[in-house]
């Protein structure tokens, strides 16, 4: 099964062809891709840049729980999860998810489910930076 | 027994430390040393909604603690 997976956390940019090549497989009818982008703004406030953070031994292994719990309930052939570490400025890639399967259907609910699961269980964190300062996404008291 | 516990995040920054070590009395399990924990760094308090991991992998309050266990304290994650 972990051959049909690729897992990766990197402080280098992301390569979208990578996890397009990985996934790519003469027996899929389809690859769905999410690509997450940084936004230049949180409700009104203009953002500069994200720095991700991680506890990356653990964040692999989430990521490889996520990955191979989308192999056991979907019908998918191989999944790509690849995230970003350290600081990222507006426009560029912190997460990629790819994933191919014979039919559509599986290849976009396998991807659904890939991105949504990271946001919830994998140990990373955001911190926005605005021009007057700084903050964790997600911890307000 | 004395434990290692990682930071992340926030929690991080109001400490101000990567990793603490607190002393615990045998058995404890992550209940206690989540009240320790709050005890010795009342700043925490405000920001309790952490999940804590033994070992890279998510525990819940029973889970009961053994010596050389790595704790991490993991704020509202917020990858992606």
């Amino acid at each position: 099964m972990i051959e049909n997976t690729s897992i990766l956390i990197t402080s280098q940019k992301l390569n979208l062809q990578d996890c397009y090549d990985f996934v790519q497989d003469a027996s899929c009818g389809g690859i769905a891709q999410f690509v997450g982008t940084v936004r230049n703004k949180t409700q009104d406030k203009s953002v500069i840049l994200l720095d991700f953070s991680t506890y990356k031994p653990m964040a692999i292994k989430e990521m490889q729980k996520i990955a191979n719990k989308a192999l056991a309930d979907f019908d998918i052939l191989k999944i790509a999860i690849h995230h970003a570490e350290g600081e990222l400025k507006i426009g560029d890639i912190p997460v990629i998810i790819s994933v191919s399967s014979p039919h559509r259907k599986a290849a976009f609910e396998a991807c659904q489910f890939a991105i949504d699961t990271l946001k919830e269980t994998v140990p990373i964190w955001k911190k926005e930076h605005f021009e007057d300062g700084e903050v964790w996404v997600n911890t307000h008291p | 027994m004395k434990i290692s516990v990682l930071l992340f995040g926030i929690l991080k920054d109001i400490i101000g430390e990567n990793t603490v070590s607190i002393e615990v009395v045998s058995p404890s399990n992550i209940k206690d040393v989540k009240l320790q924990f709050l005890k010795k760094y009342p700043k925490l308090i405000a920001y309790q909604n952490f999940s804590v991991a033994v070992n890279e992998a998510y525990e819940n309050d029973s889970y009961n603690i053994k010596e050389n266990d790595v704790l991490a304290l993991i704020p509202p994650v917020s990858g992606g």
